[in-house]
């Protein structure tokens, strides 16, 4: 077995075999769909306590107005606020009190609710719905126009503009502009989140070699760039092996969980139906879905999952080496761990202005921000990750490819220097001065 | 012969000279002891040799040719500074350090298996390093540091933190190591090895040899002409000096200065004149007198 792959199996076994890594990797998915799970339940649930608001109304005009439903009961009363503000014993029995004292239509801001504790949105939202309706109607019916209400109801509309993009046979695809922004920076973050994580174990793992100087006996069995390459390799695929069990195992557990609860929510059977839909096939399940989510697994079908997949594979990987590399130069010039943040400042501020960089592309990813950024080989793996899915040109991407293999070949080279040098140094405080000087050895 | 050959080998750090014009050669098949005190640039003599910095100026040379980083790949190196990966379990450590010095698996797990029965230390293979005691971690590094069986060793200050017996040990294998053909360089400041173990030494003080040498002759050319003579009369002074005299069981125990001049037979005439000599031994400075002497000068 040649030695740099020796290097590559220690690195990612002795990562692989860490119980921290096989916690994360188990648990993350679980806790991914159980977080989800518990949004969509604790959302589903209703509390069940029905909430009493009493109602002082001066005006007498809107009596009535308010109804009761499953959460909230509405007591008129004939009382001054007095009675309430200071009386503990009777407030507590109340969720609020509504307060109007003036014609509503005139003055909006006749109204106020009061209570003890700050009252949820969901209860504003509902009164003050219930109070605007019923003003609207009044003053539509103050017009003395018949029918002016069933006019302004069916004037009512709600456009869903589809997007609809021409491929090159002029086949049609249907895009979704919300989708493609979700995925694309859902896959920008992930690589963003392996770059620094990844980045930062590649860093640390010099350190503690220099620092527990082993680094003195490997050097003389093997290159230093071996060694730098070694580890970083290793680490990306310890990475990988990372990003491939998450996918696998949430794709696993959304479908058990899905079984089990009995959802309708089954990716595999929702795909298979968006193709038949798409090859014209009549299915009967599909019609039953609401318009909004055929849209979307029309859209989900219209992205190209293979070429996203594969390009944020070769973005994640030249990203990676492009900062690996150099996250192990300054692993090998600090003599300890504290010293790393000083110095791996530099580094994470591209990759922090590539994050925003990249929000930004979002909402216009053939801007020029979103163009220059996807070239530029410190940010172009996450923001060429956010415009992909809006169909950036082949030659852009052939070209931002291309300018990061050669960027990281250049960090390579120059990391290895630096690392060559500074892994055998001691006991000496190193400046960026000091680091130029190596580069020229 | 020479197997290696440090010429004129100068490193300077800013503001100091770590090394001055260092020249040694080293004997095949022999053992080589670096001395000196703390900061005499032994380590960075070392680090030299082994390609880890390079000289200013100044050469070290294999067998005549000058030494590269592919050499070095195949010496046996122990820093001083040891260092194992803490996390890492003691056998499949040094199963890996040993296929980085290009050894197969299979000889690696035999060679290993040797060693560790040898050093009765079995029950430590699946230990982690950072269970052991320093000592122990350093036995560990002793082995992977020998098992490629490398022509040329070099030990950076190898007895530290050893206790007796296992420094005991570690001078047993040494001396093996040689026999079986090897070189072996080693820096230390325990004198007492460098007399049981050392063919040959050099005496680095600020970053220059002050003393360089067999052991046996830099003994004997530092002789004070003093002489430790058990006779069976008391000795009266003629010709040489009578330092300390003492009646032991019957035998006259004396120590005597000889003018160096004389010869010994001359003062074995003058003293068997006076009375029968039960013993005469040359008093001989011990390396740590050497040392000491050399290096306050």
């Amino acid at each position: 077995m040649s030695k740099i792959s020796l290097i590559i199996k220690r690195e990612y076994t002795t990562r692989v075999m860490k119980k921290s890594f096989i916690l994360l990797t188990f648990l993350t998915p679980l806790l991914l769909v159980g977080m989800i799970g518990l949004i969509v339940w604790m959302g589903s649930i209703k509390d069940d306590k029905i909430k009493k608001i009493v109602v002082i109304d001066h005006t007498n005009l809107y009596k009535d107005i308010l109804k009761n439903n499953e959460s909230y009961t509405f007591e008129y009363v004939d009382k001054q606020i007095d009675a309430y503000k200071n009386n503990s014993e009777q407030t507590k029995e109340i969720t609020a009190l509504l307060y109007i004292n003036g014609n509503l239509a005139e003055n909006p801001e006749a109204a106020a609710l009061y209570s003890e504790k700050q009252v949820n949105m969901e209860l504003k939202s509902y009164i003050a719905g219930q109070l605007n309706k019923y003003i609207e109607e009044q003053k539509l019916a103050a017009y003395n126009i018949p029918d002016l209400k069933l006019m302004v109801e069916k004037s009512r509309t709600d456009i869903d503009l589809k997007t609809i993009k021409w491929g090159d046979n002029g086949k049609e695809k249907q895009g979704s502009a919300e989708l493609a922004m979700v995925i694309g920076m859902i896959t920008a973050f992930i690589i963003y989140m392996f770059i620094v994580i990844y980045g930062a174990q590649v860093m640390s793992g010099v350190v503690q070699e220099k620092t527990s100087r082993i680094v003195e006996v490997i050097i003389s069995s093997v290159k230093p760039f071996e060694l730098m390459m070694g580890k970083i390799i290793g680490i990306a695929l310890v990475g990988l092996t990372q990003f491939f069990m998450w996918v696998l195992l949430t794709v696993v557990i959304s479908m058990v969980a899905g079984s089990v609860i009995g959802n309708d929510i089954d990716v595999s059977s929702l795909q298979k139906m968006g193709q038949m839909q798409q090859m014209g096939m009549p299915t009967g399940s599909t019609q039953a879905l609401p318009p909004e989510l055929q849209n979307l697994f029309a859209a989900l079908n219209g992205l190209d999952f293979l070429k996203i997949g594969g390009l944020f594979i070769l973005y994640f990987l030249g990203g990676y080496l492009l900062y690996a590399s150099l996250f192990a130069a300054i692993g090998s010039a600090v003599d300890n761990e504290t010293d790393t943040q000083q110095f791996s400042m530099p580094l994470m501020l591209p990759i922090i202005f590539a994050i925003y960089a990249g929000i930004f592309s979002a909402e216009n990813p053939d801007g020029p921000l979103a163009f220059w950024c996807s070239m530029i080989p410190f940010t172009s793996p996450i923001v060429m990750m956010v415009r992909l899915p809006f169909d950036v040109p082949a030659w852009q991407i052939i070209l931002s490819l291309s300018i990061l293999i050669f960027s990281f070949i250049g960090t390579t080279w120059i990391a290895a220097k630096i690392y060559r040098t500074g892994i055998l140094m001691y006991g000496k405080k190193i400046t960026w001065g000091e680091m130029w000087k190596w580069l020229r050895y | 012969m020479t197997l290696l050959e440090v010429k004129n080998v100068v490193k300077q750090f800013d503001g100091h000279r770590a090394l001055d014009g260092v020249s040694l050669e080293v004997p095949e098949n022999s053992v080589y002891g670096l001395l000196g005190p703390n900061g005499a640039g032994k380590t960075t003599l070392i680090r030299i040799i082994n390609c880890i910095t390079a000289p200013d100026s100044g050469e070290v040379l294999l067998n005549g040719k000058r030494m590269t980083a592919e050499d070095v790949r195949h010496i046996g190196y122990l820093p001083e500074e040891r260092g194992l990966y803490k996390k890492m379990k003691v056998g499949e450590q040094a199963l890996y350090l040993a296929q980085l010095k290009d050894m197969t698996k299979k000889d690696a797990l035999k060679a290993l298996k040797y060693w560790f029965e040898k050093f009765e230390i079995q029950s430590w293979w699946d230990k982690k390093v950072e269970e052991l005691s320093k000592g122990m971690a350093q036995k560990v590094q002793f082995i992977t540091t020998i098992l490629h069986n490398p022509k040329l060793l070099i030990f950076d200050e190898p007895f530290s933190g050893f206790d007796p017996v296992n420094a005991e040990l570690l001078k047993r294998e040494i001396l093996e190591l040689r026999d079986k053909g090897a070189t072996i360089i080693f820096s230390t400041h325990n004198m007492g090895t460098v007399e049981d173990l050392c063919e040959n030494i050099s005496l680095v003080d600020k970053a220059k040899v002050v003393l360089q040498g067999n052991v046996a002759e830099i003994r004997a050319s530092h002789a004070t002409n003093t002489y430790q003579i058990l006779t069976k009369k008391a000795l009266e002074i003629n010709g040489f000096e009578l330092i300390d005299t003492q009646q032991k069981n019957g035998v006259f125990e004396s120590t005597i200065k000889k003018e160096v001049s004389d010869t010994n037979n001359l003062l074995l005439q003058r003293l068997m004149k006076q009375t029968e000599i039960l013993s005469f031994q040359e008093i001989l400075p011990s390396m740590n007198d050497i040392f000491i002497d050399t290096v306050s000068i």
